[in-house]
């Protein structure tokens, strides 16, 4: 595994390596043509810190070891930022981002992730799946007698999928607390506010009430993401954190807006986001 | 050998296996009817009921895949296929994890329950999906065999078992293979090809006909994906006829399956298919719903008089 990961997190370090890897999600989108930019940026602060704080252990050149934590990005459309955090980490090269959304991408950067790219454990680009499958993960790892932990981070429209419920109610019966689900919300989904489609709220009350051990937090604040992320595991619960975050976080004119959902910049609008990511 | 459901042939053979660690065995909350509890009373700590969902249990099985394990995810076909197209397609075909979706309860023999229990659609879809392959065994002898096959072969695969007691068919010198069919019983004539209950239903119609002097052959076709492409051509070029049976709507199953393999190698022979005719079923039993939609041996038997004629 790899050991520099569990040095001493440099918060500002962190906050860096985020505001860059917008920068390249944003990029590898704009040269795209297409692609997620709003559901990237608002997970930016989250992934960064996981893969860059020394939360996950992973190792890049060893990328099925068994003993591994996993992650697994359930919100499949935010791949700008995921592809671009796997480039950093060595799981790809940067230069594998050229190929993100094109056909024969060598590296298969389709869309939304699959397990052909090194890194990622399973498809996504159908909401809903992946706290079940995270769940299969950390049931089968315990099984293994491994100390490995799950996360996955859930977009806030996903929620609205009642198989999240059912894999809620699951991992409460077997007591799975390896694995930890992460709440990218950021209150916008496709077409409309969150709020607006249904609203979630009261949002902890409903994970307590399925028995996870709940946080809340500001999603952009990397202390506060660090601190809880540090956390040791409940004895018994799974945990969810809820992290509050703004979608399209970083960008003035793409911020909290449907937008932005599930569209490449124009050449000027890339400038002047550029410029806003510095 | 043994006169017994598929699906109780399942159960044994899952006990039989079970010592492998990398076996887990999930339910949705059926599992005494699929057989699978008798897993979970042996190794509880693989065995996972998920209750009464199955779009989680699938994504579940999915996930424990990727670590190792072969999932056999089980419930009733209806609901473990119906309810989770999407989930099967994304996490299990798509993603290519070595799950095993068992679905017990198909076809109209289900009976009295209804149109709601009686799947009728599932191997059309689950051979419409890339990856996965479809494995309906006849009987107890090769349910058993099929279940240890499934465990060595790595890749998502359905496999379709039947609630009614169906009679022993193979002895122990039976080797299934997966993507093999075998020759049950060599006629003249005419040949049927028949999968799951319906082999059992053929040769009662088989023994029928022999009154009437008519000996046909009747092949086992239980890899409906990928098919015996091999013994459907030379078994339909030996003869002058061809059946397939199945309890399954007569589309997108084995009817279909043998029809595209003959007219890719244009082989072109009278053909007929005994299957459900696009229909919903009603309530009843087994027996008297194959009588009235057709799949019964006195229907088989008209066919290949019909055939021949």
């Amino acid at each position: 595994m790899n050991e520099t990961h569990l040095s001493t997190p440099d918060i500002q370090e962190l906050e860096k390596t985020a505001l860059e890897l917008r920068r390249l999600a944003l990029k590898i989108i704009f040269q795209a043509g297409s692609g997620h930019p709003g559901g990237s940026f608002s997970a930016a602060d989250l992934m960064t810190a996981l893969f860059f704080g020394g939360i996950l252990k992973y190792d890049s050149t060893n990328p099925k070891d068994p003993e591994r934590d996993r992650f697994l990005l359930s919100k499949g459309h935010a791949s700008g930022i995921y592809y671009s955090v796997l480039a950093r980490a060595g799981f790809i090269s940067e230069s594998d981002l050229d190929s993100y959304r094109k056909i024969n991408s060598p590296r298969f950067l389709s869309g939304h992730g699959h397990p052909k790219t090194p890194g990622i454990e399973i498809a996504s680009g159908s909401l809903g799946q992946g706290l079940s499958v995270a769940h299969g993960i950390a049931l089968g790892t315990k099984l293994d007698g491994f100390d490995s932990k799950t996360y996955v981070i859930l977009g806030d429209g996903e929620l609205h999928e009642g198989q999240i419920w059912e894999a809620a109610m699951s991992a409460d019966k077997f007591k799975s607390n390896n694995l930890i689900a992460i709440v990218d919300y950021n209150k916008v989904a496709q077409d409309n506010i969150t709020k607006d489609l249904k609203d979630l709220e009261p949002l902890e009350d409903k994970w307590n009430a399925f028995n996870w051990d709940v946080h809340r937090i500001d999603g952009h604040n990397m202390e506060a993401i660090m601190k809880v992320l540090q956390l040791p595991l409940h004895p018994e619960k799974p945990r969810v954190i809820i992290a509050d975050t703004i979608k399209g976080k970083g960008v003035s004119f793409m911020e909290g807006k449907t937008a932005w959902h599930g569209v490449a910049p124009s050449a000027e609008d890339y400038e002047k986001a550029i410029k806003e990511l510095q | 050998m043994k006169d017994a459901p598929t699906r109780d042939a399942y159960g044994q053979a899952l006990v039989d296996m079970g010592a492998d660690p990398r076996i887990v065995v999930l339910d949705a909350g059926v599992s005494d009817s699929t057989r699978s509890k008798k897993f979970g009373d042996k190794f509880p700590d693989r065995f996972f009921n998920m209750g009464i969902a199955e779009a989680d249990m699938v994504c579940t099985a999915a996930g424990l895949a990727t670590t190792g394990k072969i999932p056999f995810a089980t419930g009733f076909a209806c609901f473990l296929l119906g309810r989770t197209m999407d989930q099967v397609l994304v996490s299990i075909a798509y993603s290519n994890t070595n799950v095993k979706l068992v679905g017990t309860h198909t076809g109209l023999s289900v009976g009295e329950d209804g149109p709601s229990a009686q799947m009728i659609v599932d191997i059309a879809y689950t051979r419409a999906m890339p990856n996965m392959i479809v494995v309906q065994p006849a009987d107890w002898e090769e349910t058993i065999q099929a279940t240890k096959a499934l465990i060595d072969y790595e890749g998502p695969a359905y496999f379709r078992l039947g609630r009614p007691k169906v009679k022993a068919i193979f002895d122990s010198s039976y080797k299934f293979e997966i993507g093999k069919g075998r020759v049950v019983k060599k006629g003249s004539d005419l040949v049927i090809f028949a999968t799951g209950i319906m082999v059992q239903e053929s040769l009662t119609a088989m023994e029928m006909l022999e009154k009437d002097g008519i000996n046909v052959t009747l092949v086992n076709i239980s890899t409906l994906k990928p098919i015996d492409r091999d013994l459907v051509i030379e078994m339909a070029s030996s003869h002058k006829a061809v059946i397939t049976a199945e309890d399954h709507n007569h589309i997108g199953g084995l009817g279909d399956a043998v029809g595209e393999v003959l007219l890719d190698a244009q082989i072109s022979r009278p053909f007929k298919r005994i299957a459900v005719k696009d229909q919903f079923a009603e309530t009843g039993t087994g027996a008297e719903l194959f009588e009235k939609y057709g799949l019964s041996a006195n229907h088989i038997a008209k066919a290949v008089k019909d055939s021949l004629r």
